[in-house]
């Protein structure tokens, strides 16, 4: 329960920023930091305690974007509405390809290829068809009141973001305590040995997979109402998915702290270096991608495992049934 | 649908097809021999696109002359890349290699956008707009020299892991690493001259790719996916397969676009990509229980 504690006390922190931070840029910093934690959670559900890594995971983002913005533009759709169904959407989609890829047993790169495989043909489709916008992308009407979920000023964007993620973030603290939690780690550390002792392995990666896709279909979403435009790149291309991962890699896959501090991480990172170097187009993925290389020659295992003091057991605890080579 | 238009569209398929298995046998080495998906592959094929277009702009050097000068420096680039990142950085896991490689890929890319500008960048060359009548179709010629080269360099990779000793270290690697090692192979030097062989393929294709082709810093997005497809429908490891998946893949292009329009006629490939993975995995995750 110490960990709950932890968990809400930090979120508890977190929500009092507005009040304590009055420069909007630095609001706006911590603001991104939280959406990136939130992405980082929500592949961390699958990739981290599932093992199952997905290199396509704007996929699920970009359906909740286009759900949320298509139903509103084109069928006048409350966006509030659009968000449960972006969500549900995105859930579905994961559900879908989840079962295409886990019932014909395809692990490890091979599961990545096709997640990105997926993401791309989304894409072109989105480019491509008229309902979408094609290459124009989509344009949110400006109509700024809360009932459309648009707000004045940062503060309730920032509370409806802080939501969102504290409620990833209590599902990856579900996670941790449930059975199926249990079973869906067991999965990842020794599928063989997981399904010989009863669990039905397909059904426990769909439901990880379909909680995985919900989370970053709600963080679609977000951005789309955060930011009134959405094209088939921004949705479906390659950051958002390199993002997603990059953060509980950083941070530490599998834990539930992990992709907090990973993005803390990473957003000092890239903010520091745009300080240093100026704002260049290529230098912010330039660095992930360096982050990325870097963590995996010296600390493949995340921030939240370096230590060895007490810190790393309320914050890094690991989940984990014994490592095995799987 | 009418034959005289289809004709012309297969024959650029399978041209267009050649260079795509150019590119797909360096990865499809790779594979086969490390059991690594090299996710990097398409940003050293820019890379390399680069080389040749400065070598071009800078001293004034015809792309096919930089065969001499750019294969052997990917390959340099390949060894070192494998022996002091990839290798150090996999710790024992295939996730890692995975991931690394993608980061390689991100920082390749995103460096040359930084350096490089996203302009695209084309090879001025007197032979460009020339054309070779094959069945009453106009080949652009560079694409017809690319297609015999790929014949050709496809019959090289395949002699040299069968006739030559470090084609059978290369094999022995591949099969047993414990035995390899035993014999006194040096595993690690190994393992580096294999991924350098495959990217210094990439120098190859890059300089029959430049004279019809253009360099952008995203022009390797393009060819990773087209790669990975091809090297999957040719069965992981096999150079003939991704000779013949290559041109399989290139008509599906030139057919598909030609009968839903540039944009959408990706998605074929994309779909046989998807369509592969799901119901062919046996041929492709051999060492599945």
């Amino acid at each position: 329960m110490t960990r709950l504690w932890v968990l809400l006390t930090v979120f508890g922190a977190i929500f009092c920023a507005p009040f304590l931070i009055s420069s909007e840029f630095w609001l706006n910093a911590v603001l991104m930091m939280l959406y990136a934690a939130l992405l980082g959670q929500s592949w961390n559900i699958l990739g981290g305690y599932g093992g199952q890594f997905s290199f396509g995971h704007a996929l699920f983002f970009g359906v909740g974007a286009y759900t949320v913005a298509v139903l509103q533009v084109q069928f006048g759709l409350n966006p509030w509405i659009g968000m449960a169904l972006g969500g549900g959407l995105s859930a579905m989609v994961a559900t879908v390809v989840g079962w295409l890829s886990f019932r014909y047993g395809l692990r490890g790169a091979y599961f990545a290829l096709v997640t990105l495989a997926f993401a791309e043909v989304f894409r072109i489709v989105a480019n491509s068809v008229g309902l979408t916008g094609a290459g124009e992308g989509i344009l949110i009407r400006l109509d700024r009141q809360p009932a459309m979920m648009q707000f004045e000023d940062l503060s309730s964007y920032f509370w409806l973001l802080w939501a969102i993620t504290l409620g990833c973030f209590l599902a990856a603290w579900r996670l941790e305590n449930s059975r199926f939690g249990a079973r869906l780690v067991a999965v990842r550390d020794n599928e063989d040995a997981a399904s010989a002792i009863g669990v039905n392995v397909l059904r426990v990666k769909l439901q990880a997979i379909a909680l995985s896709g919900f989370f970053m279909g709600l963080a679609g979403v977000f951005y789309a109402q955060k930011f009134l435009y959405l094209d088939a790149g921004l949705a479906f291309g390659p950051t958002v998915s390199v993002e997603a991962l990059l953060v509980p890699i950083i941070g530490g896959m599998g834990t539930l702290f992990g992709p907090l501090l990973g993005a803390a991480a990473l957003h000092a990172v890239a903010e520091v270096a745009r300080e240093v170097i100026g704002g260049r187009p290529g230098l912010d993925m330039a660095i992930y991608g360096a982050i990325l290389v870097g963590m995996m020659l010296f600390l493949p295992r995340g921030l939240a495992r370096i230590g060895r003091g007490s810190a790393r057991r309320i914050v890094g605890r690991e989940v984990t049934g014994g490592r095995g080579n799987a | 649908m009418d034959f005289s238009i289809l004709m012309p569209s297969i024959l650029n398929g399978i041209t267009t097809g050649a260079l795509y298995a150019l590119v797909a046998l360096g990865l499809t080495l790779i594979y086969g021999v490390l059991h690594i998906i090299n996710f990097a592959h398409g940003a050293l094929l820019m890379l390399a696109l680069y080389g040749v277009y400065y070598l071009n702009r800078l001293f004034g050097l015809d792309p096919y002359w930089s065969l001499l000068i750019v294969p052997p420096a990917m390959f340099v680039l390949g060894y070192a890349l494998q022996r002091f990142v990839i290798a150090r950085a996999s710790h024992g896991r295939d996730e890692n290699i995975l991931l690394v490689t993608l980061g390689l890929a991100i920082v390749i890319e995103n460096l040359a956008l930084f350096f490089f500008r996203s302009d695209t960048q084309v090879v001025n060359t007197p032979y460009a707009f020339d054309v070779v009548e094959v069945m009453g179709a106009f080949l652009p010629y560079p694409k017809v020299v690319a297609f015999f080269a790929a014949l050709a360099t496809a019959t090289a990779l395949w002699a040299l892991m069968t006739r030559t000793d470090l084609g059978r270290a290369i094999r022995a690697l591949a099969k047993e690493r414990k035995g390899a090692r035993l014999v006194g192979i040096d595993v690690e030097h190994i393992f580096a001259v294999s991924f350098g062989i495959g990217v210094g393929v990439l120098g190859i294709a890059a300089c029959l790719l430049m004279p019809s082709y253009y360099v952008s810093p995203q022009v390797g997005n393009g060819f990773v996916l087209i790669a990975f497809t091809i090297v999957v429908l040719g069965g992981m490891g096999s150079f003939a397969g991704a000779l013949i998946g290559g041109i399989v893949i290139g008509v599906v292009e030139a057919v598909g676009g030609l009968m839903l329009g540039e944009s959408l006629g990706q998605i074929g490939i994309f779909l046989i990509f998807i369509l592969i993975l799901l119901f062919r995995p046996q041929g492709i995750m051999g060492h599945q229980a």
